[in-house]
């Protein structure tokens, strides 16, 4: 991990880091849905958005296990991730004929970024509670993981030709 | 009792606008980076102005709230110069692309480095013109080989962070649009700056340049911190690989404001004149 990332002091900052990772994987998503939304992809709006609610929810639970401590306002002023966070899909592996397939390809990813971020804090964690909680977030990320998985059974690898435009942008004078 | 001073947000940043860049471009990122460097430096939109040329990548000024303005092709220095001498109270950051900049607009990078205004100049490199359908731009390979360009251009590509350090600029840094963080913590170390502050944004045309892909593995951090010393600026940049990231050059010249109403005229007065 690097340096730069938010400290992890106390059980409140463990929270706060989770809420921003589920709120900055929500803007994520429903950038990404929008991204699809002008270019006409409109299986594919309806499952980044639906990934956006399912990171909105997961927000939400958090929110409500921090009980009285404001975790929204401290994830706001907590320093920020050194790269993007951890859910935060890659923009750059977006493509305008994208498959459900893709998009739950960089679910996974996130998802999987998520596991490996509160398993180092498990692993580094000296406060007892922060430890603890740390282990219940890898559990929480280890059933997302299962999760998309079994959603991409419903989603078959699409064939090698999925970027094939009938109509694609052609370089003109 | 006073009202305490709002504090923004990133999100404050960005306009309801949707952008209509391509899905995997890496303008999305840069727009990232702008908001997020703007929430840093705990600015208020309306104490920035994003000015902008034509091409894909002057469609940002839309994308965010600030005060903006989409200009004519290569001409966004030129209005952002003015505005900047008139209200040197705003925060005045400038987008463009590597066709608006160094081709159509290239006259006017080598004097607004020379006049060292204090402003931000945001190139996002794509080494292509994207918005027009992909004919080579300043900074494409001479053998990059389209329908357009047979066999390549032949022709070496332009060097701007030289140019720029040859021409006076007081800040010359080059960020990947793949490291959002990384970039908008250089881009609010360039508006703090004071003078003319160019930062190349090496960011990917998904459409023209799937090539560009690449560019993710090949960026690297600058091996050594940022100089002060113009000579040692000028040998690094001349043999880096085009990839080194981070802030490379950082001047001490004093950057150029005429005194308010040195020209004998003040705005009222030139409405005035207008109107009779």
């Amino acid at each position: 991990m690097s340096k730069s990332e938010p400290k992890i002091s106390n059980l409140n900052d463990l929270l706060a880091a989770a809420y921003r990772i589920e709120i900055d994987a929500v803007g994520r998503y429903n950038l990404l849905a929008d991204q699809m939304e002008t270019h006409n992809n409109p299986e594919l709006v309806k499952v980044f958005r639906d990934l956006a609610r399912a990171e909105g929810i997961h927000g939400e639970e958090i929110r409500r296990l921090a009980g009285d401590f404001d975790v929204a306002a401290h994830a706001e002023t907590m320093a920020q991730f050194a790269q993007e966070s951890p859910e935060e899909a890659d923009l750059s592996l977006a493509h305008y004929l994208m498959t459900p397939w893709h998009a739950l390809q960089l679910s996974l990813k996130g998802e999987e970024r998520a596991l490996a971020y509160f398993t180092s804090i498990v692993e580094t964690a000296k406060d007892p509670k922060v430890k603890a909680m740390a282990a219940e977030l890898v559990e929480e990320e280890a059933e997302h993981v299962n999760l998309v998985h079994k959603l991409l059974r419903r989603y078959p690898k699409p064939k090698d030709d999925w970027a094939d435009d009938p109509d694609p942008p052609h370089p003109i004078e | 009792m006073q009202c305490p001073a709002p504090v923004y947000k990133q999100a404050d940043f960005k306009s309801d606008v949707k952008p209509i860049w391509c899905p995997g471009c890496g303008d999305y990122h840069v727009l990232l980076s702008f908001t997020r460097a703007f929430a840093q430096l705990k600015l208020a939109p309306e104490e920035i102005a994003v000015i902008s040329g034509i091409g894909c990548s002057s469609r940002i000024p839309a994308y965010t709230n600030c005060y903006g303005f989409h200009g004519v092709h290569g001409r966004s220095l030129a209005l952002a110069a003015g505005l900047k001498v008139t209200r040197p109270d705003l925060t005045v950051v400038v987008a463009s692309g590597d066709g608006d900049g160094y081709s159509i607009g290239g006259n006017h990078f080598l004097h607004a480095c020379r006049r060292n205004i204090d402003m931000t100049y945001v190139v996002m490199d794509n080494h292509i013109y994207g918005m027009t359908k992909g004919q080579p731009s300043p900074t494409t390979e001479p053998e990059f080989d389209t329908a357009l360009s047979p066999g390549g251009t032949g022709v070496r590509p332009f060097h701007p962070l030289v140019v720029a350090l040859a021409s006076g600029a007081n800040f010359i840094a080059r960020c990947f649009s793949g490291n959002p963080n990384e970039t908008a913590n250089v881009l609010a170390e360039a508006i703090r700056h004071p003078g003319f502050s160019f930062v190349e944004i090496l960011s990917p045309c998904v459409t023209f340049r799937p090539d560009e892909s690449k560019w993710k593995e090949q960026v690297h951090a600058a091996p050594v911190a940022a100089t002060t010393d113009p000579g040692k600026a000028a040998r690094r940049l001349m043999t880096d690989d085009g990839f080194n990231l981070g802030i490379l050059y950082r001047g001490d010249r004093k950057p150029f404001q005429p005194a308010s109403g040195a020209s004998g005229y003040d705005l009222a007065q030139l409405e005035r004149d207008f109107e009779q």
